[in-house]
């Protein structure tokens, strides 16, 4: 166990590496960085001067040395529009962001594992059809749509919840949904086809045989076994949400990560994007290791892989 | 596996014992029916195949099926609501956008956007994808770690921030969203190719083709390519209903297809200032979006139920 908890690090590690040098030769290398900051109107003179400025004339890999040294101690430079450093940036926006991935992850999970244990103990039955329904509508709905339409039926039609804004809990819920949506079918399938693999099995036949009421059977024998690639997919989840949240922050006007990178894109406030998008990759980092540590621990088979 | 990949099998194992003189094998009469059959049996795939042949012919048709110019300004009819709300008029079936443009003609030339984007870029990302994962499966060891280390940091790079960055340093269009999701979305291709390659490597005819001494490209473009077909095209539909979604949020955001095309994404940000009062500028695009990509969805469902062992899941 130790050595794969080791193992495991040593590859994060330099995956978070990799990372941050893809996404920085990528920025220095898809555009002219100066010619963007300086904007359409620029002459070739202030283009040069801003280039010097930023320190971008130089080679590219001592730029990237030197951001990396900097951001190994948490200093990711400042910011080209606000009047702060990208470390400040990041540290005000996060709460909401993060507040807005854990309810809509807690949300996914709370519809998600029900229906797919519910799904597969009636398989093949109306409830069953009506949660792959649910599933196939939620993988096909773009969720910059689905939130728009939220905030049409219930903040400007019924007025139930406030459209815009992050002030209390109510301005984070119909973000919740449309974010947790978009993650529920793939858990809801996963906990089905899992749940359907594990009643078949002869355990659960034994189970069966001994006289286990089926409550007992079905949630304390079959659920814990099908619940653990459930884990590991719910904390993949939560990574592709902390990434995808930019939409439904722009829908919502929340202030979080994402809109804080939306718009560094749009003002051209490289530092920021660079930071963000390697912020958001160390959490799935994060998130699947510790996803694949949960599993290793539930599920001794997969250590010895 | 299905009747036709079976047979696929059977006919490269023969060819690859006796390519001199043993042709194709012809399918047997009984399975094509068999196929359609089955085809035709399963809900889901029926109606994402109609949905799917439907929405290919309007982007074919366009220009026949559309009643105005989808560029023209027709300023004098702004906002004209559609055809069941109680100002609606028949000459705008759809209303008018706030420029005066027919929705209707946007509506029906975005499937064209749509489609290419998710055609091509999942074209691209499948080449890219699928090279990687068989070389990965067929070699496994030092390539297959090295391989699957680029899958993984793939993976752990959010998606949407990237496209949306690199889309706006090139300068979004059609052009570059398709080149940028098709670089993006190769990682199923990959990790789905890497382990049906693994499970073909062994088998008897690939064994019998190396025995043979048969070329190594021989080897993994007429052997392995074609036995690892069925779960691509799997692949190939999620992938393109996945570039379709992206493409539509890139340009929801203002960062992907620029205006003046039609794209359905792009329609819904030009109508977000107007849903308050005219919730249908959003809704025909999204409703559009919405079936486009479900359509995609049932048929690769169906494809995977078919492929799959026992038949449907």
């Amino acid at each position: 166990m130790g050595t794969f908890i080791v193992r495991r690090i040593l590859v994060a590690l330099s995956v978070a590496l990799t990372i941050s040098i893809v996404s920085f030769m990528l920025l220095h290398l898809s555009g002219d960085l100066a010619a963007s900051i300086a904007g359409p109107e620029a002459t070739a003179e202030q283009v040069e001067q801003i280039r010097i400025d930023y320190g971008l004339d130089r080679p590219i890999v001592n730029q990237y040395l030197e951001w990396l040294g900097h951001a190994l101690q948490f200093d990711f430079g400042r910011s080209y529009y606000y009047q702060s450093t990208v470390v400040d940036l990041i540290v005000d926006r996060m709460p909401i962001t993060l507040t807005l991935g854990g309810l809509a992850l807690a949300l996914a999970v709370c519809i998600a594992i029900p229906l797919g244990v519910v799904a597969a103990i009636r398989r093949d039955t109306w409830v069953d059809r009506l949660a792959l329904l649910f599933a196939v509508i939620g993988q096909a709905m773009p969720s910059f749509w689905f939130g728009l339409t939220l905030i049409v039926i219930f903040a400007v039609t019924l007025q139930w919840l406030p459209a815009a804004g992050s002030d209390g809990w109510q301005h984070f819920v119909l973000p919740a949904i449309a974010l947790g949506y978009y993650a529920t079918p793939a858990m809801m399938r996963l906990t089905r086809t899992g749940m359907l693999e594990v009643l078949e099995s002869d355990y659960i036949r034994t189970a069966r045989a001994k006289g286990l009421s089926a409550r007992s059977v079905i949630f304390k024998h079959a659920l814990r076994n099908a619940v653990i690639p459930v884990v590991a997919l719910a904390a993949v989840e939560l990574g592709f949400m902390l990434g995808g949240s930019v939409v439904i922050e722009s829908v919502f006007s929340l202030n979080g990560l994402g809109q804080l990178a939306w718009d560094a894109i749009s003002r051209n406030d490289y530092p920021v994007v660079q930071a963000v998008v390697l912020i958001i990759a160390l959490f799935y980092i994060v998130l699947t290791l510790l996803a694949d540590v949960a599993n290793a621990a539930l599920d001794p088979r997969i250590r010895t892989r | 596996m299905t009747i036709s990949t079976s047979t696929t099998h059977e006919a490269s194992a023969a060819e690859g014992a006796r390519p001199a003189t043993l042709g194709e094998i012809p399918l047997p009469a009984p399975a094509w029916s068999r196929l359609t059959r089955k085809v035709f049996g399963h809900r889901g795939l029926t109606i994402g195949l109609c949905l799917v042949l439907v929405a290919v012919a309007v982007a074919l048709l366009a220009p026949v099926l559309a009643p105005h110019d989808p560029y023209y300004q027709d300023i004098a009819n702004r906002m004209v609501p559609p055809v069941w709300h109680e100002s609606g008029s028949w000459s705008h079936v759809l209303g008018t956008d706030k420029l005066g443009r027919d929705y209707l003609s946007r509506l029906l030339y975005g499937t064209r956007i749509s489609l290419v984007i998710g055609l091509v870029a999942a074209l691209i990302s499948g080449v890219i994808g699928t090279t990687l994962g068989v070389l990965a499966g067929y070699f496994g060891g030092r390539v297959d770690a090295v391989i699957s280390y680029i899958v993984t940091t793939r993976l752990a790079m959010p998606v949407v921030l990237v496209a949306l960055a690199l889309a706006s340093l090139t300068g979004g269009s059609l052009f570059t969203v398709i080149v940028l999701l098709g670089l993006l979305l190769w990682d199923r291709f990959a990790v789905v190719s890497r382990s049906v390659t693994q499970q073909l490597r062994d088998s008897e005819y690939i064994h019998a083709a190396r025995t043979l001494g048969c070329s190594l490209p021989y080897i993994l473009l007429r052997e392995v390519l074609p036995n690892i077909t069925g779960a691509l095209i799997v692949v190939i539909t999620l992938e393109m209903a996945h570039a379709i979604l992206l493409e539509a949020t890139l340009s929801f955001l203002g960062m992907g297809v620029q205006p003046p095309l039609p794209s359905w994404g792009l329609m819904v940000a030009e109508g977000k200032a107007y849903m308050f009062f005219q919730p249908w500028v959003i809704a025909i695009p999204g409703i559009a979006l919405f079936l486009l990509v479900l359509a995609i969805n049932l048929l690769g469902d169906g494809l995977r139920d078919l492929n799959a062992p026992g038949g449907r899941s």
